[in-house]
């Protein structure tokens, strides 16, 4: 019998040393992984988060019938066509009295974003019966206030180098000493299309255009991926034919997504002609992308299928049809499920495909169906990302943020189905 | 057919029984040889010895059917290996029957010796013993050997000693009819001859199974019996123009 | 002796009959020229050593040879006076006439009920739904495992046991009331108790059913059937009356397979 005890105490010691420094090396490798994922998601949350509040002022304004429906007509078409800058430069020298001469007016008048004169014509449109009474609104500040009060601009720098003049400070101030300049939820990235006004962009329209072109990538990829993996998992005889087509399908899986936008730029664009910069070419250009991911997904689950239960099905005397669509598919399906929502999620993330087929658009209007043009976000924060205005930088980060918790959202989803409707065979 | 088993333990047990039920044979073999010296030479001592000695073949008897039992519930023998335990069991079955009758043999040979009692017809009597000892000898290289023509021999010789049994048995009535003194000692002599005809049923048995044990089925036809002793009365005439 | 064989062979017909059995997996011979008879109400068993082609020979009962692109079956398998391989045959019917159980235990991902129930409806065996719960049912009660799941057939299938599964199995084949039930080592992953308990059963269902029997353990083959296959490369080495398979084989091959030797 050899000793258990003694002979072997100093190989122990090295051995426990290895192990311990294996252990080491494998927590360490997760840290920094981990650490650049904290930092990323750290950064990214600091810049956007502002994003989510803007800058109001608070103005008595007096919805003047002479100003905006002088007939009395009530006629909706009229009331949209109105002018109501003048509402908001009447209520602006109401509160500033002591401004007066043209330039500076003017000045006052850009602390206001462009974009609320049309925030007033709908809440009018919306309301009519505002039409003659006084109200105090909060009317939406330019940018260049709401970074301002946000505190991400240097009052230190020459005023020649900053948009916001001195003058303007002291207006901003005037305004926040009578309180009526406030930092409110900002409503605006959620309803609004893309906008050249920072404070006036949403990501609505872009999240309608990644809704449309997913929801088309669905229709198409779904059914045709799932029958083209049945057909070549059950049904298909091992030949050379299906061996082409299985290459193919993993050479397809890894062609750069830029290609495929190539592809739906020359035929889907220029040989069927249909609507350029639309969710239904874009889903469609989507759905070739993630098809032979989705095939590939669904023939690994397929056959992860045991053959005991096809077998359990032939030897009752079900057919093949009958094995395929009663038990292996029912059983299938979860996954394939999960595969195809991963593959969504991938699709959702992606732009190169997008810009070649012209949905890299500067689009104002919000999709109404998957023929209308749009945009989708991964490319609105591509040209967010591109702006000049510093109003459009955490709006980047804003829109990255909602990006990434919608993908979460479908991979969670995807976790949640695995779970839920996996069966255990 | 190879006789090497894939477990090889299996293998050695039944090497043991093989060795046991040969090693049964070889003390009858002795034992028998024993008695019949004992017997020609009325020697009391060695009589004695021999019935001292057949505890030893019970004792491995029991041995035999210990090894045979826990092969039976252990490996749940088929074929010719279960025909080889089974038969292994009656073989020793019958060597145990064979000791007690030399036993009995030995004990006979005892009284007549010290009794000083009639003899008569010895040679015949050690004539018959070995020929059941050569049959004894040849039935165990039978199955040792797992020879089917050599087992079918000693099934055929065994009606040899019936037949010397029948001439003894003639030549005893005729002494005892010639003195009634002689009727004490050759009324041993009959038992011992009839011990000894007995003896080579067991063995004309054991080659019978020794048979089934090669084949897988029990030998054809009724084994010739001659023993007609059960038929013999003292008017002598008479027996011979009955046969 | 032949007063014998042939006093069985009035007492049960053969239902099933293969003559000159090959099969060829591409270029590798399975089965070389099988020829044997199957016959009613008896338990016939099939053994030899793994890879002797004698789950092979079961497969070509009901065609499940079929699903493998590259097997080709040729000679002459007769089923109640029908040859099984002609192209007229719908494999479909042969297989709800001809049960299967295997090896695994492989209830559907369903409830009990659902399990059993399903044969009967695909083949549309049931008028209506009483119909239906009857023979589910009666399956279950002829598999031995009606008492133990009368309160819960709507549990899953798999919540069972091994050897309750294998019963399921079993209640699943007779549901579409088949004439012979082909049986692929049905007992191979189960405890000696389930085992027995299969085995009793299997005793039982005699009375309806031809059972085939894969198996590897050949104190199974020889506690229950009554004809045993020895298969040995692909060929029958020898077929008889299982008694005398394990008493006296004829075939040395045989002997030294089922006594456990080397050969």
């Amino acid at each position: 019998m050899r000793d258990l005890t003694l002979t072997t105490s100093d190989q122990l010691k090295k051995r426990h040393a290895k192990e311990t420094r294996f252990q080491w090396y494998g927590r360490i490798a997760i840290l920094i992984s981990l650490s650049f994922l904290v930092f990323m998601f750290v950064a990214i949350f600091f810049r956007g988060a502002g994003a989510f509040q803007q800058t109001k002022i608070g103005l008595d304004i007096n919805f003047d019938q002479t100003l905006i429906d002088p007939t009395g007509t009530g006629d909706p078409e009229i009331i949209a066509n109105a002018n109501f800058k003048p509402l908001i430069t009447k209520s602006l020298a109401q509160a500033f009295p002591e401004v007066t001469g043209r330039s500076e007016t003017r000045a006052l008048y850009k602390l206001i974003s462009s974009g609320s004169v049309f925030e007033l014509g709908n809440m009018v449109k919306e309301n009519p019966e505002l039409i003659g009474t006084s109200q105090k609104i909060w009317v939406t500040a330019t940018s260049e206030v709401d970074l301002y009060m946000k505190g991400k601009i240097d009052e230190t720098i020459s005023q020649d180098l900053r948009r916001l003049k001195d003058r303007d400070i002291a207006w901003v101030k005037q305004l926040q000493e009578s309180g009526v300049i406030k930092r409110k939820f900002n409503t605006a990235l959620f309803n609004n299309g893309d906008s050249r006004e920072p404070e006036m962009a949403g990501i609505l329209g872009a999240a309608l255009g990644s809704f449309f072109s997913l929801l088309v990538c669905f229709l198409i990829s779904f059914p045709l991926g799932i029958l083209t993996a049945v057909y070549l998992e059950e049904y298909a005889k091992k030949n050379r034919i299906t061996d082409l087509i299985e290459v193919n399908i993993n050479n397809l899986a890894a062609v750069p997504s830029i290609v495929f936008g190539l592809l739906g730029l020359s035929i889907f664009l220029n040989f069927f002609n249909l609507p350029r910069s639309t969710p239904l070419v874009g889903g469609i250009v989507l759905a070739l992308m993630t098809l032979p991911t989705i095939i590939i997904a669904s023939r690994s689950i397929l056959r992860s299928v045991p053959n005991s239960i096809r077998d359990a099905a032939l030897g009752l005397g079900a057919s093949k049809t009958q094995t395929t669509f009663h038990h292996v598919v029912p059983l299938a399906l979860p996954g394939m499920l999960t595969g195809t929502i991963l593959g969504m999620a991938r699709a959702l993330g992606e732009t190169a495909p997008l810009l070649m087929i012209g949905m890299v658009a500067f689009i104002v209007d919000i999709p109404k169906g998957v023929t209308d043009v749009a945009t989708s976000l991964p490319v609105q924060i591509f040209l967010w990302a591109d702006s000049p205005e510093k109003g459009f930088v955490e709006r980047t980060s804003a829109a990255i943020i909602v990006l990434l918790i919608f993908l979460v959202l479908m991979n969670l989803l995807a976790v949640y189905l695995r779970r839920k409707l996996e069966r255990r065979w | 057919m190879s006789d090497t088993h894939i477990v090889s333990s299996f293998s050695n047990d039944l090497n043991q029984i093989d060795s046991l039920v040969l090693e049964m044979g070889g003390l009858v073999e002795q034992q028998l040889h024993n008695a019949t010296l004992a017997l020609q030479k009325e020697d009391r001592t060695l009589a004695k010895d021999v019935m001292k000695g057949d505890s030893r073949i019970n004792e491995l008897e029991n041995e035999l059917n210990d090894v045979a039992i826990k092969v039976l519930a252990l490996r749940q023998p088929v074929a010719v290996d279960l025909r080889t335990v089974v038969m292994s069991l009656k073989i020793a079955r019958h060597l145990e029957r064979i000791g007690d009758y030399i036993k009995n043999t030995a004990r006979r040979t005892n009284t007549i010796a010290k009794a000083g009692a009639f003899t008569g017809s010895l040679d015949t009597l050690a004539r018959m013993s070995e020929l059941v000892q050569k049959m004894t000898q040849d039935a165990l290289n039978a199955y040792s050997k797992r020879d089917a023509d050599a087992a079918q021999a000693v099934r055929e010789s065994d009606k040899h000693v019936d037949h010397m049994n029948n001439s003894l048995f003639r030549e005893l009535l005729t002494y005892m009819m010639e003195d009634p003194s002689h009727i004490g000692g050759a009324m041993h002599l009959i038992f011992i001859a009839k011990n000894i005809e007995r003896m080579g049923d067991h063995v004309a048995d054991i080659a019978k199974e020794t048979l089934y044990l090669i084949n897988g089925e029990w030998p054809e036809g009724k084994r010739e019996k001659e023993d007609i002793t059960s038929k013999m009365i003292l008017d002598v005439d008479e027996l011979n123009t009955e046969s | 002796m032949d007063m014998e064989t042939e006093k069985k062979v009035v007492a049960n017909q053969a239902i099933m009959t293969a003559r000159n059995v090959d099969v060829f997996y591409g270029k590798k011979q399975a089965i070389d020229n099988v020829s044997l008879d199957i016959l009613e109400n008896e338990i016939t068993a099939l053994i030899g050593p793994s890879g002797c082609g004698k789950s092979t020979f079961l497969r070509c009962f009901n065609r499940m040879n079929d699903t493998i692109d590259i097997c080709k079956v040729s000679g002459k398998i007769e089923f109640a006076g029908q040859d099984i391989y002609s192209p007229k045959v719908d494999v479909v019917a042969l297989r709800a006439r001809i049960g299967m159980v295997f090896q695994k235990a492989n209830p559907f991902p369903k409830s009990i009920f659902e399990n059993v129930a399903y044969g009967p409806r695909i083949h549309d065996l049931a008028e209506s739904k009483a119909e239906l719960e009857d023979i589910v049912i009666t399956s279950l009660k002829r598999a031995g495992l009606y008492d133990e799941v009368s309160d819960r057939l709507e549990d899953p299938g798999t919540s069972l046991s091994g050897g309750q599964q294998q019963r399921l199995c079993i209640a699943r084949a007779i549901a579409v009331d088949p004439e012979i039930i082909l049986m692929d080592e049905p007992c191979s992953a189960l405890d000696p108790i389930a085992t027995a308990i299969i085995e009793d059963l299997m005793e039982s269902m005699k009375r309806h059913y031809t059972i085939v029997i894969v198996t590897h353990s050949m104190a199974q083959a020889a506690r229950i059937s009554q004809k045993t296959a020895f298969f040995h490369l692909g060929k029958v080495i020898e077929y008889g009356e299982t008694e005398k398979m394990f008493t006296t084989p004829d075939n040395e091959l045989t002997q030294n397979y089922i006594s456990g030797r080397i050969g």
